[in-house]
């Protein structure tokens, strides 16, 4: 991955919408030479590899027949037929819950949900089935086959419920993987870890970047591991740590504070549980500074259960609080999106106050 | 309501529906005790319960014959245009029957159509009733004494447990509720796997991490039981679509209750079953009583099974406590199950005699003259028993040696499951994933250290 392909969707350069949520017509643009792609192209690469690699594989949500909202879903059921790659009827907890049988009985079972905002009717198929269902019956069953597909995150125009990041609510349940990818190449290859692994996992996609991440990503099948973050850029003052599209936005923070001479080390963590606390010790151990940045709310955000762990375990080595650069303790709000959000410029701030302090 | 009104009244459902107004349906209609032709009636309602749908689904084709300006070619199919604004009834006129073939005596009705019951599956059937009923007695004693933490018993429900497992096979995959352990008895879970669960000991399958009656057997096909509330019925529409896709001459069957059917799960469970055409058949034991909430309180509908009608399901309404009924209602639905891969819905009517729980106390909610009748007059175990010592198979002497033998067999069972000791410590940590990720590696350590300190803070029956 090269970090420099993440210039190139600025998102602070576009606060004014340029994309519908919904189906567009510009679908062909990318895949031209089948190498450099957006995200939803890869992630639909990844789903036919899956489908095509494993005759258990299922995928199936609300409106994916035809290639779902976001067109990830895009050719799948032409090619795998409507038995393997379905609509469903308009219900989370029965597309999480059917996922979870299904699942069980030794099939890849891909889940959509069209909006991590709409994840919420089946959080109890998560919480308390999912989550539980390898635990509860001594290992007799498991679902572990079950991947939950959702879009998740701020995209200019989404207002409250088309632009939420819940990832911390399943953070708090053992059982389950988070997982979040920051570009297309990291989304095909993550995204094809999680269906493979034996464990049900949440996978997260930022939505903004679907169609503005573009970069090379290979046509083979491949893997990258879950539960190992990535120094995405070597730095010695400090450590900054995100996932998902905040990663880009933190980028530009770097490269605006390496022109102020403040060296940035910048972690993508990925996987959100379980964590990889080792790289982040050891970059803190380091840079003896954190920032962590998300666009879930601040309060009781995973940048809260991160900076407790690294507090714990760094605390001699710390020549500042750990900072956090989160979204506001708001419901996402439409017109005020751009005072939300953790910003560049709000990240540059709390570099320099942790460099200073 | 007094013990003999009740029977006078001789409707099997009155005493469910004493909440609400005078029932819709006529004196004649409801007295099972009726005259012969009455039971053909039955019958005849029993097979075009059926195939009602396939009926109306011809009819909806036949509307090429109306008059094309007053059809609504709609998604779905035609909808003929009416001029008159008839708002469809909130209710039938009538409620939905009840099937059944054996009578509260143990007579089999006149005229009534049931699948055969051989001598051997009618005498184990008869048998596990009573195992089951037995296990419920002492188990529940044993959670008096203090041996076990919780229990909940069947009582009322032996026939709903048995004959609804008698008529499938063990290929069929279980999604249970909490009070079928019956159907796990029927395939052979061994009293001593049952008292194992219940003492969370080393043996449980479990591994002592599930209260007590939180059965699972994968040898049995029987999922692992899960105190939440109808969450295992999309489950069971996910397992049976796999079945499905993979061609296999089996189904799945799910339980819950009259109180599971208000969950969400219930109608996504049927709604997805039905769009997905798929081989399960969702077995509802309307007991009357969701802990201390009656039905009345529950829904307004006719019971559950008239909700196959609004998700395009088949749907059947059986008597609960006759065992053959069920057996043969279950029968029914597997056939048309896996032959014609789509859901089946059976409401099966009956009581919870029992308290919900051990941490419950029913006489607090409902009248001990009602739980009575049930225990008494419905007995599921009693009814099938005259059935069986009519036809000759079954007498007084066996039923001696039975209970006195299945008692034994259980305090054996206790007894040896209470001397086992628990899982290790280390089990604690084990299956939260495939493989314990570095942070419960971490945690299991500091753990271990914590103990080390302080072992008097832990059970010293759990070796760490």
């Amino acid at each position: 991955m090269a970090a420099t392909s993440l210039r190139r969707f600025g998102r602070s350069l576009c606060w004014v919408s340029r994309r519908g949520l919904s189906t567009s017509c510009d679908d062909k643009v990318v895949q031209q030479n089948g190498k450099s792609m957006n995200l939803y192209s890869a992630i639909n690469q990844a789903l036919h590899i899956a489908l095509e690699t494993d005759t258990r594989a299922y995928v199936f949500g609300e409106d994916v027949g035809f290639g779902g909202v976001f067109r990830c879903t895009t050719g799948l059921a032409d090619r795998f037929g409507k038995s393997r790659v379905f609509n469903t009827p308009l219900c989370e907890q029965g597309i999480i819950g059917f996922a979870i049988g299904l699942a069980a009985m030794g099939n890849r079972a891909i889940a959509e949900i069209q909006f991590a905002d709409y994840i919420f009717p089946a959080f109890d198929q998560i919480v308390n089935e999912a989550a539980k269902f390898r635990y509860r019956s001594g290992n007799q069953f498991n679902c572990g086959g079950l991947t939950i597909r959702a879009p998740y995150g701020a995209v200019g125009h989404g207002g409250h419920y088309h632009s939420q990041s819940p990832e911390a609510f399943f953070c708090h349940i053992p059982g389950i993987k988070v997982v979040i990818p920051r570009s297309p190449h990291q989304a095909k290859g993550l995204l094809l870890s999680c269906i493979r692994d034996p464990n049900p996992i949440v996978f997260f996609e930022p939505k903004w970047l679907y169609r503005l991440a573009v970069e090379e990503v290979p046509e083979h099948d491949f893997m990258l591991p879950l539960s190992e973050a990535e120094v995405v850029r070597e730095g010695s003052d400090i450590t900054l740590l995100g996932w998902g599209a905040q990663l880009s936005i933190m980028e530009q923070a770097c490269l605006d504070a390496e022109k102020e001479g403040i060296s940035c080390e910048l972690i993508d963590l990925k996987t959100l549980i379980p964590w990889d606390k080792e790289t982040v010790e050891s970059s803190v151990r380091k840079t003896g500074r954190l920032l962590i940045s998300h666009e879930a709310p601040v309060t009781g955000g995973f940048g809260a259960e991160i900076s407790a762990s690294i507090v714990e375990r760094c605390f001699s080595r710390l020549e500042a609080p750990v900072a956090r650069v989160c979204g506001l303790d708001t419901p996402f709000p439409l017109i005020f999106e751009p005072f939300y959000m953790p910003t560049k410029n709000k990240i540059l701030d709390a570099i320099k106050s942790t460099v200073n302090y | 309501m007094g013990l003999s009104t009740a029977i006078n009244r001789s409707s099997c459902w009155s005493s469910l529906t004493r909440h609400k107004k005078p029932p819709l349906t006529s004196p004649s209609t409801q007295n099972p005790r009726g005259p012969a032709q009455n039971f053909c009636d039955r019958e005849a309602l029993f097979s075009s319960y059926c195939f009602e749908s396939v009926k109306a689904e011809k009819e909806s084709n036949s509307l090429n014959d109306v008059d094309h300006s007053q059809v609504l070619d709609f998604p779905g199919g035609k909808v003929a245009f009416t001029t008159e604004m008839r708002f469809i009834s909130e209710s039938p006129a009538e409620r939905a029957h009840c099937y059944q073939v054996l009578d509260n005596d143990g007579q089999l009705i006149i005229c009534s159509k049931f699948k055969e019951v051989s001598e051997e599956i009618a005498v184990k059937m008869y048998s596990d009733m009573v195992t089951l009923q037995t296990m419920d007695a002492v188990f529940y004693e044993a959670q008096r004494q203090g041996r076990i933490s919780f229990y909940a018993t069947t009582i009322g429900e032996e026939a709903i447990n048995i004959a609804s497992a008698a008529a499938l096979t063990i290929d069929d995959l279980v999604f249970p509720q909490y009070r079928e352990p019956g159907v796990l008895l029927w395939r052979g879970f061994t009293l001593q796997e049952f008292a194992n669960q219940c003492f969370g000991n080393k043996a449980d399958k479990g591994k002592g991490r599930q209260m007590p009656i939180h059965y699972g057997s994968n040898k049995h096909n029987y999922f692992t039981v899960a105190a939440t509330i109808a969450t295992q019925l999309p489950h069971a529409v996910g397992a049976a679509y796999s079945l499905k896709m993979d061609r296999r001459n089996a189904c799945v069957i799910t339980y819950f209750g009259d109180g599971g059917s208000s969950e969400g799960d219930f109608h996504a469970a049927l709604n997805f079953a039905a769009v997905r055409e798929v081989p399960v058949i969702f077995f509802c034991r309307n007991n009357g009583w969701a802990i201390s909430t009656p039905t009345s309180d529950q829904f307004r509908s006719d019971g559950v099974v008239v909700r196959g009608l609004g998700y395009g399901i088949r749907s059947i309404r059986v008597d609960g406590n006759d065992a053959l009924a069920i057996y043969s209602a279950v029968h029914a639905a597997r056939e048309m199950a896996i032959s014609e891969q789509r859901p089946v819905l059976i409401e099966a009517l009956t009581y919870r005699v029992g308290h919900h729980s051990t941490s419950d106390d029913s006489t607090k909610y409902r009248p001990v003259d009602e739980i009575e009748w049930w225990r008494l007059a419905r007995d599921p175990v009693a009814r099938f028993r005259k059935w069986i010592e009519r036809n000759g198979w079954w007498c007084s002497e066996a039923e001696i040696e039975l209970r006195d033998s299945v008692r034994k067999q259980l305090l054996h069972a206790i007894q040896v499951a209470e001397k086992v000791e628990k899982s290790p410590l280390a089990e604690l940590f084990m299956d939260v994933y495939d493989v314990p990720p570095s942070n419960l590696c971490e945690q299991e350590k500091l753990l271990r250290e914590t103990i080390r300190r302080h072992p008097q803070d832990y059970p010293s029956d759990l070796p760490v």
